[in-house]
């Protein structure tokens, strides 16, 4: 079969995103707002928001958070755009993935030249134990849920597939934490942008201050061994090893490549994409991959026509510290069962040979789970662009790409975005 | 979750009856009517031996609404011996450690009281460590 080709390019010319984080006075229209109003000055040479066509959001639940259903002619309502037509996307936390890929087809198609894709989710107002319960509900209801998991405990149970497999060690996965908050610390937009480091002097200063007796942790890993400072959820998984409760938003402007310079001398282009599907975990016949994400990844590379070797650097779904090592191995950056020592070489650190998540990643900067899919393309924009700031790859940059994972891999969706020139 | 679905799913969930496909032989869970080796229609009902091995598991310390009462716990995939994964709490474990493919079989135990409201007690499959 021959790749499959978008029937005409699609670029990207505009990209923002609320801070994310837990804000009380802020509901889902003013975090879309917020990554909307970023995403207009974002646009090099402007652009006149009569031209926008349609607004794709991607949104997990915000019937289960907030009450609400029907949010996407509200998002449109409330950026001035209505009466485009506004569509509403949902694949658990691979919506705002899907979402962006549903308008760069509809821009392909001809049908629209400029559509507003975005991705937003208010997790906050809920307490814990029900967040916990919605997030569930992206699982089977009927088949997984009642023997008592939870997508903690999914992805522990991928960790200890890959544990027994591989001989990764609970120790790794602390690593990949350790790496995604120190690339965080660099990410104003981070809900945690502190390195693990900072957190660990935050907890012996409060300590101090209350009189209570300060911890003596020799380091970072130290620190992260301790069952007080950081609580085991689902063995081998521990809170730091899990992406947090997160408010926000992210949106991004696609337009067809024929006008793509009117907008910016320096479009992204769109050079492939994948999505693929699944059964329920105990439907597969491996733990220690994501199949979905596999196939996915295979579709975008043989769209753009390059090997994962050619990619620059990579945003992935890291909702658990696990999941980027199998990311890692399920785009091919690295082989089965090798991710691991890969992150323990610092492979894929800011300095290493294939940087990934220097946007701090899910675990760090906040996993809004219906935005999160557009919230790892505005890092891509952003570093392929020149405009990360402190955080900025210092290496020229051609490919970066986007890898987004609702559930335990039921979707997957990947993008891979090119700068030319 | 709702009073129906309990009495919907309460076959499959008491005896582990699954499906066998017609055409290919493949044994099916959860049932589903669809061979998901094949694609053919499989609407014959099939009870599973109860017997298998445990894939992967975890031990859970933060447990979703219904099962706070038992922390920890064990939830496992267990792969039957007849092909099929299935997700499951092990349970009568004592003193013995959980491995990657420790053989385990079927029995049905209380899972979880559900609804502060309503109080109902849900029954079905655990898995516990076969008896040497
Ligand atoms: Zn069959």
């Amino acid at each position: 079969m021959s790749p499959k080709k978008l029937a005409r390019g699609v670029a990207l010319v505009g990209a923002g995103m609320s801070k994310f984080g837990s804000f009380k006075g802020k509901s889902s229209r003013d975090l879309f707002v917020e990554a909307y109003v970023e995403m207009l000055e974002s646009v090099e040479k402007g652009i006149d928001p009569t031209m926008i066509e349609a607004l794709y959001v991607g949104n997990y639940s915000s019937d289960l958070f907030e009450g609400q259903g029907h949010i996407a002619p509200i998002m449109a309502s409330w950026t001035g755009l209505s009466p485009l037509p506004a569509v509403r996307v949902e694949d658990a936390c691979a919506s705002a993935g899907v979402a962006l890929r549903e308008g760069i087809l509809a821009v392909a198609s001809g049908m629209y030249d400029v559509v507003l894709v975005g991705g937003v989710e208010k997790m906050t107002d809920l307490a814990t134990e029900k967040v916990t319960d919605t997030l569930a509900t992206a699982a089977d209801v009927q088949y997984e849920l009642p023997a008592g998991f939870t997508f903690p405990g999914f992805y522990a149970a991928m960790a200890t597939a890959y544990m027994n497999d591989f001989g990764a060690t609970p120790e790794t996965f602390m690593k990949v934490g350790i790496k995604n908050h120190f690339n965080g610390s660099m990410n104003e937009k981070a809900q945690f942008g502190a390195k693990i480091s900072t957190l660990m002097e935050a907890r012996r200063a409060s300590a101090a201050k209350k009189g209570l007796p300060v911890p003596e942790w020799d380091d970072e890993l130290e620190f992260l061994h301790d069952d007080r400072a950081n609580p085991p959820i689902a063995w081998p998984m521990r809170l730091y090893d899990c992406s947090p409760i997160s408010d926000g938003a992210a949106v991004v402007l696609l337009v067809s490549e024929d006008i793509a310079k009117k907008f910016s001398d320096t479009p992204i282009y769109v050079a492939g994409m994948g999505q693929a599907s699944d059964g329920a975990l105990h439907d597969r016949d491996t733990l220690t991959s994501i199949p979905a994400a596999k196939l996915a990844g295979e579709q975008a590379y043989k769209m753009a026509g390059i090997t994962p070797a050619e990619i620059d650097f990579a945003e992935v779904h890291d909702c658990f510290t696990i999941a980027e090592i199998i990311a890692t191995e399920d785009l091919g950056f690295f082989e089965q069962g090798k991710g691991w020592q890969a992150a323990e070489a610092g492979d894929t650190s800011r300095d290493g040979k294939k940087p990934i998540n220097l946007s701090g990643g899910l675990k760090s900067k906040g996993h809004p789970v219906g935005a999160s899919g557009v919230g790892q393309v505005v890092e891509v924009w952003k570093q392929l662009l020149g405009k990360a700031g402190d955080r900025q790859l210092q290496r020229k940059l051609k490919y970066g790409l986007t890898h987004n994972v609702g559930g335990t891999g039921q979707t997957c969706v990947v993008h891979i975005f090119e700068r030319r020139g | 979750m709702e009073m129906p679905r309990h009495w919907r799913l309460k076959q499959q969930r008491y005896a582990l009856v699954g499906e066998v496909c017609p055409h290919c032989d493949g044994k099916i869970f959860p049932p589903r009517d669809v061979c998901p080796y094949c694609g053919g229609e499989a609407k014959t009902a099939y009870t599973f031996s109860g017997k298998g091995e445990v894939f992967s598991y975890t031990v859970m310390r933060d447990a979703p609404r219904g099962f706070e009462e038992t922390v920890p716990y064990v939830v496992a995939l267990v792969k039957l011996q007849e092909g099929p994964v299935v997700t499951a709490q092990l349970t009568d474990l004592g003193e013995e450690p959980v491995e990657i493919g420790m053989p385990v079989e079927m029995v049905t135990r209380r899972i979880r009281q559900d609804g502060d409201e309503r109080g109902i007690l849900v029954y079905g499959y655990k898995f516990r460590p076969v008896m040497r």
